[in-house]
């Protein structure tokens, strides 16, 4: 099953250097363990855009933001067998940000991500190439 | 937290830390069955201690410290202490007095320790089955039930062929190391075999009420992506993870809500996972750039790869599969790899050129008990028109499968032919 992790932060500015290399360090290991699929780290909000959809018109608002608001720093995405691991995933990523980044406050949100039917029913066999 | 999903919680944080566990431990003791061992013990341990007291703050670290420290009494206790044994337990020693944190320094070359270890989970002096419960239980993390439900046998059969794996290993005295050169290829070839297997054992699930068997696939997948990881300038590595992932993406449409089998023209494509796709031709085009467009699971993937490429059926270049089959055929003859041939001809040039292809291996011992030959070959007569012999050939292939899905699927074919 895949999961997606979505770190939210009110926190400004960069991460500090000993959390990056612990986040390579980690990155590279779980890629090396076969779980994380893929993984990016946002830049600030005001080189991004927010295009929305308010009572049926669609607007653009390419900056300046206010930038006190929560602001999503990053994604990965990981491959687990079931939810149990991906809290523990996710705590240990956490725990990082708590050694590495004194005063860091936020979030990680850990959302499953819909797949068609793979998880949830079995498939049946028909050698190739016919199925 | 009830009882069991305080086991769940803490079997989950063991199977986060476990690779690096063992990875370390491996590289410590130099003996694979021995750290594998007490990479379990320290699952144990944490099983009896954290649901009352808590789990700890750093629990890798803890289960490090475990694992050592029964490492350490492990090598105390054992009378027949070889100089190599008793050097090591004076290095742990001293370094579990200079060194609280014990795993820091474990990071480096973990992948190369994770490449051994595939390797030894992997060795051919073991049984082919051994060979993937072993590969599940050290590489992917997977409890001894858990792989027994996965294979639908007993928990005491897998614990047992375990056991027995590991003592060959231990017994055996062979290198701990990667191999070189010539026996680099000849191993690796046995660490994609059993990675195969494992998704297959998964992909080919017949009993649709098994949640584990996806997890088989989902296994050989993570596996696949270990070892592009791990051994990136191998190509057969990326195409048997472009092959894996290929037919895996068609696994959402392969079969009805009732588990019916539903075949590749008549799949709804749509419910291809396209973002899949695309990872397995990225991967195909890795094992080619390498320079392995003819090896085994790549030329697989690439003839996967052209179903995957075509949005409809009538899309499908036969003609390209079909050369495929016979630069396969030249390199691993098999008569299945020829049956499968006759299908693309069939499609490329017409019925009659693909049951000349057919009838070259009609005789051949390995296909007399095959449900697919005269499935195969009824799909080519009834195309020519001769509906008689395809009827006949329908009802052959029901009497000969295995399956009661493909037995009820070529009945309904041989009565639709009147």
């Amino acid at each position: 099953m895949r999961y997606m992790f979505i770190v939210r932060s009110g926190h400004q500015g960069p991460p500090t250097p000993e959390l990056m290399e612990a986040m390579g360090e980690l990155a590279a290991e779980e890629i090396r363990a076969g779980r994380m699929i893929d993984q990016g780290g946002l830049l600030p909000m005001p080189m991004g855009a927010e295009i929305s959809l308010k009572g049926d018109k669609v607007s653009v608002l390419d900056g300046p933001f206010v930038e006190s608001k929560e602001i999503i720093g990053g994604y990965a995405i990981f491959d687990f067998p079931a939810k149990e691991e991906a809290i523990a995933s996710a705590v240990r990523f956490m725990e990082l940000h708590r050694q590495h980044m004194p005063g860091w406050e936020g979030v990680c949100e850990m959302r499953p991500m819909a797949m068609q039917g793979v998880e949830t029913e079995a498939c049946a066999s028909m050698p190739a190439p016919v199925a | 937290m009830t009882d069991g999903a305080a086991q769940r919680a803490v079997l989950a944080v063991w199977r986060i830390e476990q690779p690096r566990l063992l990875a370390g431990l491996a590289r410590m003791l130099r003996d694979v069955p021995l750290a594998e061992e007490l990479v379990q013990e320290a699952l144990v341990a944490a099983l009896e201690t954290w649901p009352s007291a808590g789990a700890p703050q750093n629990p890798g670290a803890w289960l490090m410290t475990t694992a050592r420290r029964r490492a350490l009494d492990h090598l105390r206790r054992d009378k027949m202490l070889a100089r190599k044994h008793a050097a090591l337990a004076r290095t742990l020693e001293v370094e579990e007095q200079a060194m609280p944190d014990l795993d820091s320094r474990l990071d480096d070359d973990i992948g190369d320790e994770r490449l051994r270890l595939i390797f030894t989970a992997c060795h051919p002096i073991l049984p082919r089955e051994a060979r993937a419960a072993l590969t599940l239980r050290m590489i992917c993390g997977l409890t001894t039930e858990e792989i027994a439900r996965a294979f639908l046998q007993t928990e005491g059969a897998v614990g047992q062929r375990i056991t027995r794996a590991k003592r060959t290993l231990s017994e055996s005295g062979l290198e701990y190391e990667t191999p070189r050169g010539e026996e680099l290829a000849r191993r690796m070839g046995s660490v994609l075999d059993v990675v195969y297997l494992i998704f297959n054992e998964g992909y080919a699930a017949t009993r649709g009420d098994d949640w584990m068997r996806p997890q088989l696939m989902h296994e050989g997948l993570r596996l696949g992506r270990i070892l592009t990881a791990i051994a990136p300038e191998e190509p057969e590595v990326h195409g048997l993870l472009a092959l894996m992932e290929l037919n895996a993406s068609r696994a959402a449409a392969r079969a009805g809500p009732d588990g019916t089998p539903i075949l590749l023209p008549d799949q709804n494509r749509d419910l291809w996972d396209w973002a899949q796709i695309r990872r397995g031709l990225v991967a195909l085009g890795r094992a080619q750039a390498l320079g392995g467009e003819d090896g085994f699971h790549a030329l697989q993937a690439a003839i996967v790869a052209c179903h995957a490429r075509a949005r409809r059926p009538e899309d499908t270049d036969w003609g390209r599969i079909a050369n495929l089959y016979a630069v396969l055929a030249r390199g691993w003859p098999s008569p299945v790899i020829e049956l499968n041939r006759a299908i693309a001809v069939g499609f490329a040039e017409g019925p009659a050129a693909g049951l000349a292809v057919l009838d070259t291996v009609a005789e051949a011992p390995a296909l007399q008990r095959y449900h697919l030959l005269p499935s195969v070959r009824g799909d080519l007569l009834l195309r020519l028109g001769r509906k008689a012999e395809a009827r006949a050939e329908f009802l052959r292939g029901a009497a000969l499968a295995g399956n009661a899905q493909e037995r009820a699927f070529l009945s309904r074919r041989a009565a639709d032919c009147g």
